[in-house]
């Protein structure tokens, strides 16, 4: 179980950094997620695992996971869903403020930074609705 | 006490005078003169005791931890600077009143005027080496303001621009010398200090300490190389220059060059960089004096000079010379800052201060031409004025000195720097006062209002009274600085003004004779100083600054290019780099924990979140599919938390997932669905491959680094928690104690916190709906086909029925969560989500109709309820946040629980919907806001466009 747990805050971080790295805001928004999920499942499993012992006090129960850790990670999580929230936001703002969703400044670095999106689309006619709600591929 | 406020006076001053402006120009000045003359009064007060050879110590604990004292001391020396800082700012603030236009903001210049005599003050008075570099970089910032004064003017800017840069940055080299000072004698306080002598000057760090004191004192006091500023600080107003560049700040580096004489002096380094410094800046500035058209320019090199001419006789290192400074030091105070105030009545009033369009205003401001005049002769050193007494006392220390083994060069150099000095004090008295009367000034000149030439009159009385009687007027104030400065050298010297007939007065004849002669042949002269290279130092020192600047910007950019991509490559490549090198320096043993063995499905779970993170990878252009996977493998950590004894953390997981999938979902309708094409593999295979070797590698190091932990046993304080959930805070679920009540104010913080990047969020969308944006939005149309069926029945049938319920189940998992798995956090992420599926089901318009709840208020209410469970603790005298419960029966219900906890948890309760809500709602308004279409009267409706759209395809 131990060799489960570890490999896959190992897999997380991975593809986390890898997504982190990209250029869009949007996939560096996911790779956040994905770290998220590894800090905080480590920072978990710094109270070490254990099955079958949740720490809420019983007259039966034989033992305790540590719930220090517990505590923790639960304010981490909703602390981590409102960064997620502001950094999504931001990354809507920027793209309608710049016109693309690139993560770096315009540039000699990266020249398509510098694109408007915006500007490309101009006044393209909006696609008429369909019925049946599948939109997507109508 | 009084010690402090003759300090602290200037200080509160200088409030005043921007408000006093209102009731007029002379109550503002009046203001402004009452505080340093009730300085000047009670340092006066003290002055007896000084005289009698007491030092006067006041000390207050600052800082204590740093050694920062608030310690002042008055003794000769500091008394003489503060006596001739506050006098003469008092001359100055009369004088100002009459100079300064009508539309010159008087309140604020006198504001600062106070501002820079109480840094000044705190300098000649400090004690503590560390308070007195604080007012030493005080001086340079008020006077920056100072010269800056005519905003409008760029030569103001840029001369105050340029006296900043050269006095902070000397300012800092000193701040580096005293450090070393201080640690050498192992006080901060001067009066220990300056007994220190032997061991500062046998340490190897006495040089180091000495250069870099130097730079503060040569840079404030306008010494060679660094004299340019002082000249383009001449820009400022007159009353401005008369006060900083005669009297004050310029000899700031003056005094502490006296101020550590008794402990650095003495030593060859000393003489030869002090000695030496003086005499080049007394030299060159002279000359250049003499060929300045500008009036104010020539007192302002003359300026340069005198201050070398002091530095160089404190540089001689006997105490006679040491006497000879102190005394020119208050010569120079009183007829320059006559001079200053004398060049600008002749600015005021003839309209101009080219020398070459005045002349012959003799007659027509005969006050003004006698002060002068008079003021002119002690600066040329002719008797029987002061300025003659101290250059005599100059030119024979002078005489006395050898350089490098060579007998005569100081006394020859000295003598032709006082050719010059002779030359250009005559050319300021004949060339603006005597000639031809021309009938071309830009002003009709006349003697100014008395206000204006009273003050610089009561200077040349004193510069007049003490070439007459200088052993009365001036004799005990200088024996008692002489003795300050010398540390108690007995010396034997007299002032006066005929010593019979000396090798100096020879000299003082030579210069005398020299300097008319050049002042007679003019001409000649002048021509010969413009055939010879003139090097600009504003130019050299531009190029300089902009030197500097270019080179910071290359570094800067070089190394921030703006690409995040960069920046984030280069620091999760030093963390791993960091991690990986903290590995190998450990033992590297397995761990010998007893593992748990791994159940079937815990090992399908774990193929499912590899293989999510693998399709998240591969799929990252493909966004929304992306969001999707991204949830499953949200959905798996969540059960991995049910499974390993974790049910509030699947609680608030599985919630959190549900509100960050809408939310996501939300902000990409706006957002490129599909990343470009150049951002894929195939178009940069190598930064793919850059980042996914860094990915793997750092991976690989968090596994590691979990498997070593997971094997391995550790302490933990949670017995702590096991033991006194249940008697200390009466819930048995331990978990939720500690958040409401063990560790209440780290979850009070976080509320604090969610609730504010909530209002962020407000404030990013809020303001986008505005300006550019905002007409963005306007124009936006949807880049993928609409669903006619904009608000389904089903879905709102569902959502309906569903809330109550929800609404249900957030109080229950509310209610038990002291207990059971639950609490503030999950009910409120339940109740949010019910709350956000309506507005889902009907649009945002409908909903946000419907709905009278104020975010806003929610979460500030939240942050207040808890707070309040908080400060209710403090008024039964407990700690913030202590928490009590109780148990109480009711009929019907039974026996139950309340802990004030509970109250706590209602406020996270209410600040996490309020925040959720705040953010959900306000993206989909968004949404709403670039619709062109209706809201929908009716829950469940069909897009109204549909009928046309058919028609149209």
């Amino acid at each position: 179980m131990e060799f489960l747990v570890a490999s896959a805050i190992g897999v997380m971080t991975a593809a986390g950094i890898y997504m982190v790295l990209r250029a869009r805001t949007f996939p560096v928004v996911i790779g956040l997620s994905l770290l998220t999920y590894a800090t905080n499942l480590f920072l978990f499993a710094t109270g070490r695992l254990a099955i079958n012992q949740p720490p809420v006090i019983a007259a039966d129960a034989a033992a305790y996971v540590d719930p220090l850790p517990q505590a923790l990670v639960l304010t981490a999580i909703v602390i981590s869903f409102g960064m997620t929230a502001v950094v999504v936001v931001m990354a809507l703002r920027a793209y309608l403020e710049t016109g693309n969703d690139h993560v770096d400044l315009p540039g000699d670095a990266s020249p398509e930074a510098a694109e408007d999106d915006w500007k490309l689309r101009a006044r393209k006619p909006a696609p008429a609705p369909t019925r049946g709600g599948r939109g997507e591929r109508a | 006490m009084s010690l402090a406020l003759i300090v602290l006076l200037p200080f509160i001053g200088a409030l005043l005078p921007v408000l006093m402006i209102r009731a007029g120009r002379s109550a503002c000045a009046t203001t402004a003169f009452v505080f340093p003359l009730l300085a000047l009064v009670l340092l006066l007060a003290q002055a007896p005791a000084v005289f009698r050879g007491e030092v006067l110590v006041a000390a207050w604990d600052w800082v204590p931890a740093l050694g920062l004292q608030a310690s002042f001391f008055l003794d000769g020396l500091g008394m003489f600077f503060a006596g001739l800082i506050l006098g003469i700012g008092l001359l100055v603030i009369v004088y100002a009143r009459f100079y300064l236009a009508k539309d010159d903001p008087m309140g604020v210049f006198y504001s600062y005027l106070l501002l820079f005599q109480g840094a000044m003050v705190g300098v000649v008075l400090s004690d503590n080496i560390l308070l007195l570099l604080v007012f030493w970089e005080l001086t340079s910032l008020s006077s920056f303001l100072l010269i800056g004064y005519w905003k409008h003017l760029p030569e103001g800017r840029q001369g105050a621009r340029m006296a900043l840069t050269v006095t902070g940055a000397g300012g800092l080299a000193m701040i580096a010398g005293m450090l070393i000072l201080g640690d050498i004698a192992g006080s901060w306080n001067l009066t220990d200090i300056l007994r220190e002598k032997d061991a500062i000057q046998a340490s190897p760090l006495y040089v180091p300490a000495l250069v870099l004191i130097l730079a503060g004192c040569f840079t404030k006091s306008a010494q060679f190389p660094f004299h340019f500023w002082l000249p383009h600080a001449m820009a400022a107003p007159t009353p401005v220059s008369a006060y900083l560049h005669s009297a004050t700040m310029v000899k700031a580096g003056l005094f502490l060059m006296a101020r550590m004489w008794p402990v650095l002096a003495g030593t060859s380094e000393w003489f030869y960089l002090v000695a030496t410094t003086g005499l080049v800046t007394m030299l060159v500035a002279a000359g250049i004096a003499l060929f300045k058209d500008d009036l104010k320019g020539l007192l302002a090199y003359s300026t340069v000079s005198h201050l070398g001419l002091v530095t160089m006789l404190l540089g001689f290192g006997t105490p006679l010379a040491a006497v000879a400074a102190v005394f020119h030091i208050l010569n120079h105070a009183t007829f320059k800052a006559a001079l200053f105030m004398n060049a600008g009545i002749v600015d005021h009033e003839a309209g101009t201060r080219d020398i070459r369009r005045l002349g012959g205003l003799l007659q027509l401001m005969p006050i003004t031409a006698t002060m002068a005049m008079v003021a002119g002769a002690s600066m040329a050193g002719l008797p029987p004025l002061n300025g003659f007494i101290s250059k005599e006392m100059m030119l024979h220390e002078a005489v006395d000195t050898s350089w490098l083994g060579n007998g005569w060069i100081v006394a020859a150099l000295a003598t032709l720097a006082a050719c010059f000095s002779v030359a250009y004090s005559f050319r300021y008295i004949v060339h603006v006062f005597f000639g031809a009367r021309r009938d071309d000034y830009p002003h009709a000149p006349h003697d100014p209002p008395a206000g204006m030439w009273l003050p610089p009159a009561l200077l040349v009385v004193l510069v007049v009274a003490i070439g007459l009687f200088p052993d009365a007027v001036a004799g005990p104030l200088v024996a008692v600085v002489a003795r300050a400065v010398t540390g108690g050298a007995v010396m034997d010297y007299h002032l006066a003004l005929w010593h019979g007939f000396t090798p100096a007065l020879g000299l003082s004849a030579i210069a005398v004779a020299v300097g008319l002669g050049a002042l007679v042949a003019y001409r000649r002269v002048r021509a010969l100083w413009h055939a010879g290279p003139h090097p600009e130092a504003k130019a050299m020192f531009d190029a300089f600054i902009e030197g500097a600047a270019a080179l910071a910007r290359g570094i800067t950019h070089g190394l921030h290019n703006g690409s995040l991509q960069r920046y984030l490559a280069f620091a999760l490549g030093a963390f791993t780099l960091a991690g990986f090198a903290a590995f190998l320096a450990a033992p590297h043993e397995a761990g010998t924990r007893a593992l748990l063995p791994a159940h079937p499905a815990a090992i399908a779970a774990w193929l499912l979140l590899v293989g999510g993170c693998a399709l998240t990878v591969m799929l990252f252009r493909r966004r929304v599919l992306s969001v999707l996977v991204v949830g499953t493998v949200g959905l798996i950590v969540c059960v991995a938390f049910i499974y390993l004894s974790a049910p509030d953390l699947a609680l608030t997981q599985i919630s959190v997932e549900v509100a960050t999938v809408i939310l996501i979902l939300l902000a990409l309708y706006f957002l490129p669905k599909e990343g470009p094409q150049s951002s894929s593999v195939r178009a940069d295979p190598l930064r793919h491959l850059r980042d996914g070797v860094l990915a793997i590698v750092a991976g690989i190091g968090m596994a590691g680094a979990s498997w070593a932990m997971l094997t391995r046993d550790g302490t933990s304080l949670s017995r702590y928690y096991l033991e006194n959930s249940v008697s200390g805070g009466g819930g048995t679920n331990v978990v939720n104690v500690i958040l409401v009540d063990f560790r209440g104010f780290d979850t009070f913080g976080e509320i604090t916190v969610l609730g504010i990047a909530a209002l962020a969020i407000y404030a990013l969308l809020d303001g986008a709906l505005f300006g550019r944006t905002g007409r963005r939005l306007g124009a936006w149309s949807p880049d993928r086909p609409q669903s006619a069926d904009r608000h389904p029945m089903i879905m709102v049938v569902a959502t309906r029925v569903m809330l109550p319920l929800a609404m249900l189940v957030g109080a229950y998992i509310f209610l038990r969560g002291h207990n059971q798995p639950g609490g503030g956090f999950i009910a409120a992420l339940v109740v949010s989500i019910a709350l956000i599926m309506q507005y889902m089901a009907s649009g945002f318009g409908w909903a946000a109709q419907r709905v009278r709840v104020n975010y806003h208020a929610m979460i500030g209410l939240g942050v207040l309820v808890a707070a309040a469970t908080g400060i209710g603790a403090m008024v039964l005298d407990q700690p913030f946040l202590t928490s009590t419960f109780g148990h109480f029966h009711l009929p019907l219900v039974g026996e139950f629980e309340l802990a004030s906890a509970m109250a706590f948890d209602t406020g996270v309760f209410l600040t996490v919907v309020g925040a959720v809500m705040l953010a959900l709602a306000n993206l989909s308004r968004m949404g709403r806001w670039t619709s062109p279409y209706t809201i929908n009267t009716g829950a469940m409706d069909v897009d109204p466009r549909a009928t046309s759209g058919k028609e149209q395809g």
